[in-house]
């Protein structure tokens, strides 16, 4: 769409500068934006999403919160109730435990408890994921457990045009979103149009098509599972992956028509194999295809262990290339 | 250049109809491969190859009956150069497009593995769902279908070849034709008795020592890894034929041939009536546990109607067992060329002398039917003996 018109201007750009792009677009767009967090102002945020900003957009719209996810973000919930249109930054999902009751009994709930009065236009967004060696606690994948929440929405962009796209589109929507980065994606290069916008949040994308199996993943291990479906076509396996984008709620027509094509499907997922996002794709394929289906579904997640600290215990902790490849060619001979 | 040729698959076997080719020209097969099913009186028959090498021509079409002994392909051992004939005296089948990119670079289906659970677990197909709802729509019976997934899953790459196969008039695939098979054996149970002048033995067996040893080794077993009395009794009858090699073997033209192995037929009853005893092959040289998972993966295979080729022709002895059936003795009638069958009944707890003392003891009737023509009732006596002796010492069978 936009995208494509220029993409003669397109240029290379990290997933790091297509965040803080949107981040500044929407406070351009919108003078009821701002920002709040920890360390966003003048450290320019932990993972250096925010540099800049401070002296851009100044103090009353990219503020500084002391370590209290709870208390920031409830803040930001009554911020949102009362008019405003907040992006609350939490620096892990990990820490986002903190903040859990304010997410699931406040945001998520109030416009049912209120009889519809009101509602909580706020946008949380969190790094996720592990590969940096940060130890278990601030390496994990928790955004399936939010996905398991009605009232709200989660995102995962994986690519720096849904990176760049998503924010705006969270922010309009009349309810709580949260928009989860995977910390090995930030400096990942991408091109992204000069005139790259909004993106829309309701729909999955095929980012590679293919007739044999369909690996349905997101977020960080994306481009490891393209790695894989690359690799696996130079064996004679043409791999469909499927970037579900949006975790809650799951674009079940794309993964359908992904599955009813190929037959077969593996999920690849970092989040821990039990009660994990991937099973419940794979128990709503088995509801919604299962006489499309030639073979047991596959999951590739993250080992039931804390993620360890030791780089080699860590990589061998969350799904990898290898591991995508076995997991496919296993669902080929029926699993 | 080897010619593989229609196998005699049975005394009474004189043609068969080729009714699949699992193998085209220019695919590698080895000893033991499944390369065609072959249509018998039996029923559908899954043949072997013998000849390690590249199949270098189709001889015979799908759908042709021809003698037992007329070649059907032509193997290439490995090295030999490549043959130059232009004009085969019929065209090979054409090959089955795939119906999708990805078909193994074997194109041969894999040899059904054997199943890890027993019977009971055989019969149900292993389907996928996909597979299933094709074959639904192509009215195909999957029971019919020979898989090539994970443990002999039907995948949809199965069925759709099926499909894409041309339709051959009136051949089934898989599984017995219970008419025919009831022809064979009147055909050949008729010949056993107007030619083998039979001797019956019966020799009562005390199981005292086989029940406690199997109780002792299976008390630490999961129920499908257990040793079953069936094996022990197949065990010892495949050792005293070694010992005794005048009741293993054919009777073929006049004349005695021992055979060199000791393949034991295990006769299988089918349901719906019918009964065939495909071989455990050189049963007295496998331990209790393999003979065990062969005995398993053989009466599962028999109750879906895949059996191979070597395994109906080559039995050296049968043993037949209606124990379970309550039976107390089994007067067995041998079948040729063979010359003996073993049968056993129930084991039942009988009065029996021991020590100058009536107690009660678990005893097994074992029964020897053999021809007369080869050995003397004399000679029986020792090799019934013999069963009985091994069977006192199960630890060592």
């Amino acid at each position: 769409m936009l995208q494509q018109k220029a993409e003669s201007q397109a240029t290379e750009t990290t997933y790091r500068e297509a965040i803080r792009e949107a981040i500044r677009d929407a406070l351009k767009r919108d003078e009821r934006v701002f920002l709040m967090g920890e360390d966003v102002g003048r450290y320019g945020g932990c993972y250096a999403v925010t540099k800049g900003l401070l002296a851009e957009f100044g103090p009353e719209r990219i503020r500084d919160t002391p370590l209290s996810e709870s208390g920031f973000t409830g803040a930001g919930i009554g911020a949102a109730i009362g008019g405003l249109r907040p992006i609350v930054e939490l620096m892990t999902v990990n820490f986002s435990l903190l903040a859990l009751d304010q997410i699931l009994n406040s945001a998520a709930t109030i416009r049912h408890m209120s009889g519809n009065q009101f509602g909580v236009p706020l946008v949380i967004r969190m790094a996720t994921g592990a590969g940096r060696q940060l130890a278990a606690q601030h390496s994990h994948s928790l955004e399936g457990w939010y996905a398991h929440i009605p009232g709200i929405k989660v995102l995962a962009p994986a690519t720096v045009e849904d990176a760049r796209g998503m924010l705006w589109t969270a922010l309009e929507d009349p309810d709580p979103v949260l928009i989860f980065e995977h910390v090995m994606l930030y400096n990942m290069t991408g091109m992204l149009a000069s005139d790259a916008g909004p993106v829309g949040i309701n729909k999955a994308a095929i980012r590679r098509e293919g007739n044999d199996i369909s690996l349905i993943t997101y977020g960080g291990s994306l481009w490891k599972t393209i790695d894989a479906a690359t690799a696996l076509a130079v064996e004679g396996i043409e791999a469909e992956v499927v970037d579900l984008r949006t975790l809650r709620p799951l674009d079940d027509a794309t993964i359908m028509a992904s599955v009813r094509k190929t037959h077969r499907a593996v999920i690849v997922d970092e989040g821990w194999r039990t009660g994990s996002l991937a099973a419940e794709i794979s128990a709503r394929i088995t509801e919604q295809a299962f006489f499309d289906l030639d073979g047991a579904i596959g999951r590739v997640c993250s080992e039931e262990v804390p993620i360890p600290y030791p780089r080699h215990l860590e990589e061998a902790a969350i799904p990898q290339v290898p591991k995508i490849i076995a997991a496919a060619k296993t669902a080929l001979t029926g699993g | 250049m080897a010619e593989f040729r229609m196998p005699s698959l049975g005394a009474d076997m004189e043609a068969g109809t080729l009714v699949e080719w699992l193998v085209k020209p220019g695919d590698q097969v080895k000893r033991g491969d499944i390369i065609a099913v072959v249509e018998t009186q039996k029923g559908a028959i899954e043949i072997e190859n013998f000849e390690p090498g590249t199949v270098e021509k189709i001889l015979v079409e799908v759908g042709t009956k021809v003698p037992v002994g007329t070649p059907l392909a032509m193997i290439r051992a490995e090295g030999e150069p490549a043959m130059s004939i232009t004009a085969p005296a019929q065209p090979p089948e054409p090959a089955v497009a795939p119906s999708r990119p990805l078909e193994p670079k074997a194109p041969a289906p894999a040899p059904t593995p054997a199943p890890a659970a027993g019977a009971e677990a055989e019969e149900r197909v292993r389907i996928s769902p996909a597979a299933r709802r094709l074959a639904e729509q192509h009215g195909i019976d999957v029971s019919t279908l020979l898989g090539s997934g994970a443990d002999g899953a039907i995948l949809l790459s199965d069925v759709a070849r099926i499909i894409a196969e041309p339709k051959i008039g009136g051949a089934r695939g898989r599984g017995f034709d219970l008419a025919a098979m009831r022809d064979a054996i009147a055909a050949a149970m008729a010949r056993s008795k107007r030619e083998i002048p039979h001797y019956y033995l019966a020799q009562p067996i005390e199981m005292t020592a086989c029940q406690d040893w199997l109780a002792a080794v299976n008390a630490k077993r999961p129920p499908d890894r257990r040793l079953l009395l069936g094996a022990l009794l197949v065990k010892a009858v495949a050792r005293a034929a070694r010992k005794f090699p005048a009741f293993n073997g054919f009777y073929r033209d006049g004349a005695f041939k021992p055979a060199p192995s000791v393949h034991v037929g295990m006769a299988i009853a089918i349901r719906g009536g019918g009964l065939i005893a495909p071989a455990i092959h050189d049963a007295d040289g496998l331990s209790l546990d393999a003979l065990m998972t062969e005995m398993r993966e053989l009466v599962g295979r028999v109750r879906s109607g895949r059996i191979r080729s070597s395994e109906m022709a080559d039995p050296t002895i049968t043993v037949s067992s209606l124990g379970e059936r309550g039976v107390e003795q089994l007067y067995g009638i041998i079948y040729p060329p063979q010359v003996a069958i073993v049968g056993f009944g129930k084991v039942a707890p009988s009065p029996w002398i021991a020590d100058g003392k009536v107690v009660a003891r678990p005893v097994i009737n074992a029964t020897l039917a053999a021809d007369h023509r080869v050995t003397d009732g004399h000679a029986g006596a020792l090799f019934l003996s013999e069963i009985e002796t091994l069977l006192q010492e199960p630890e060592t069978l």
